[in-house]
């Protein structure tokens, strides 16, 4: 073989076993869902293979699980809105910021590292029955008895947004800290106060990573399983939960396959939207 | 004075990041028996009971086993795939690269089942070997993502000397890009295994009966009580995985320094 065709095969050898991989185990699983979603779980316990509809005219039709995804689209938009509020005015304060930049950025990143299931646990440290909110009322005499802060929707979107507002805050911040300045300046000099410098030439140009960091807040916060079980009540199940309660606990394999599909459907629809628009770029520099 | 608004914004929006956290830390040493507020004392008797815990012991190595592992077998694939996608002149460089950040675009619940119900159709039952692959997929494209952009900023001229100088292109790789490459490399395997101690949904789907991860553990024991030993477990996973990767990077940066001078 000539050096040249070598050279040329090299590429391909380093990317074949990350191909092999990402095929194998993502490809053709889901390319396997989609066959299985339209088997049939009979009584017995067994799957009959198949082309039914019936698992999907369940999916499809049934009340209940298109209110919990109507539900838990609903909860992902919340959080996405309130992670934009708190965080856009963070992620400026750090871009523009001088002497603690470094500071700040490391602290933005530090709750990555920490433990998903710590940070959603700690807020029962917070809003639960003997918790900081309740014990400090109590104490002074506010209040009696506890108030129930825990376990209802509103617990659930709170430890979203505490679980998704880093990942809104670094993709704003990327955004803005790639804006050139002097276009802040050439505004200002022309007459532009401060505020509309802001409306008309900072803010668009931050739009790309406002919304990949909204993309992020969206399928994170939909696809969640566990937030809604630590902080959520009985009835605040969202999607996930649903989905590994047919495959886990019902053993119907073939429905959760179609509930996945229906995440996988909604969820992947919008990132490819995303896509169409905005290409992958921005969301690639906000996660590397 | 806007300014000072924005300031004051950002301060009690890392308050709200880290409060929470911060209580977690201090209940811990907390020397009451319900380990909630109020706090009577200081101890660390919730920090012996969690040493003496045998479950959560074996949950600590199962999770340190498995992102080893992971770590290991993620970056070495990711690294590959990322010298390919930087160095060479790869076509359809997009698709490909879309293709390897997939794993992040699907929801990790889609990606749990989908994997799960394909293995059994295999006969790969639950297993660790499944927990494993499934850790693998789940950590590539972040360490692809972390690599690449270390890459980037690596010189080509260097082993372009070390190749006419006579080196041989495998000397080249050991001697020159090897070594180059480590603090990617570093970066890589710490990111895998971070993500690999921290994950939770998708190992609920693949783990085998009676074996629990850290995270699994903590899981287990919120449903049935708020012990005071999960404060002290948290407390714990902080320091490891905060101080981990803090003294990580300052290890790369001290490598990265040396070797650029």
């Amino acid at each position: 073989m000539t050096v040249e065709a070598r050279e040329a095969r090299q590429p391909y050898l380093l990317l074949s076993p990350a191909m092999v991989a990402v095929t194998l185990l993502l490809l053709v699983p889901l390319a396997f869902i989609v066959v299985y979603s339209f088997w049939l779980r009979t009584a017995t316990g067994a799957d009959q293979a198949g082309f039914f509809l019936d698992n999907w005219r369940e999916a499809l039709s049934d009340a209940f699980y298109r209110d919990i995804l109507l539900n838990t689209l609903k909860i992902a938009a919340i959080t996405t809105l309130v992670c934009a509020i708190m965080g856009y005015p963070a992620a400026y304060v750090i871009a523009r910021s001088r002497g603690n930049k470094a500071v700040l950025l490391l602290l933005l990143m530090l709750p990555f590292w920490i433990s998903y299931i710590i940070r959603t646990m700690s807020w029962i440290n917070i809003l639960g029955a003997s918790g900081a909110i309740n014990s400090a009322l109590m104490w002074l005499g506010i209040t009696d008895a506890p108030i129930q802060m825990l376990y209802n929707e509103a617990s659930v979107i709170l430890g979203l947004v505490h679980f998704l507002l880093p990942f809104m805050i670094l993709n704003i911040y990327v955004s803005l800290d790639g804006i050139d300045t002097t276009l802040e300046d050439a505004a200002c000099s022309l007459g532009a106060t401060r505020w509309r410098t802001f409306l008309e030439v900072t803010l668009p140009l931050s739009l790309p990573g406002l919304a990949a960091g909204g993309l992020l807040a969206f399928v994170l916060g939909a696809g969640t399983y566990i937030t809604p079980i630590v902080l959520g009540g009985p009835t605040d199940a969202m999607f996930a939960n649903l989905v590994f309660e047919a495959i886990i606990t019902q053993l119907n394999w073939p429905l959760g396959s179609a509930l996945s599909l229906m995440l996988l459907a909604v969820l992947g629809a919008l990132v490819l939207l995303y896509n169409h628009f905005l290409g992958m770029g921005q969301l690639m520099k906000g996660l590397g | 004075m806007g300014w000072h608004l924005l300031r004051g914004w950002t301060v009690l929006v890392y308050l709200f990041m880290f409060l929470p956290i911060l209580v977690v830390v201090l209940l811990s040493f907390n020397a009451s028996q319900f380990g909630s507020f109020p706090m009577t004392g200081l101890s660390f008797r919730w920090f012996i009971e969690l040493a003496e815990n045998e479950a959560i012991l074996r949950a600590f190595r199962t999770s340190i086993v498995l992102g080893l592992l992971t770590s290991v077998i993620s970056t070495t694939i990711g690294v590959l795939a990322s010298l390919a996608l930087v160095r060479y002149n790869v076509p359809a460089r997009n698709a490909i690269s879309t293709l390897l950040i997939a794993p992040i675009l699907v929801p990790e619940v889609v990606l749990a089942v989908a994997l799960l119900l394909f293995l059994n159709a295999l006969s790969v039952n639950k297993s660790f070997g499944l927990l494993l692959a499934g850790h693998v997929i789940f950590t590539l494209p972040f360490v692809i993502l972390v690599v690449q952009a270390r890459l980037v900023g690596i010189r080509r001229d260097v082993e372009e000397a070390a190749m006419s100088l006579g080196a041989s292109p495998v000397q080249t790789f050991f001697q020159v890009t090897l070594p180059l490459l480590a603090p990617a490399v570093f970066a890589g395997m710490l990111f895998a295994f971070t993500i690999s101690f921290d994950d939770i949904t998708g190992t609920l789907f693949w783990k085998p009966g009676g074996v629990e991860t850290v995270p699994t553990q903590i899981f287990a024991m919120l449903r049935n009580s708020i012990s005071p030993e999960i404060n002290a477990l948290g407390t714990v996973m902080i320091f490891l995985t905060a101080g981990l990767p803090l003294v990580g990077i300052a290890i790369a940066r001290r490598l990265a320094l040396k070797r650029g001078g």
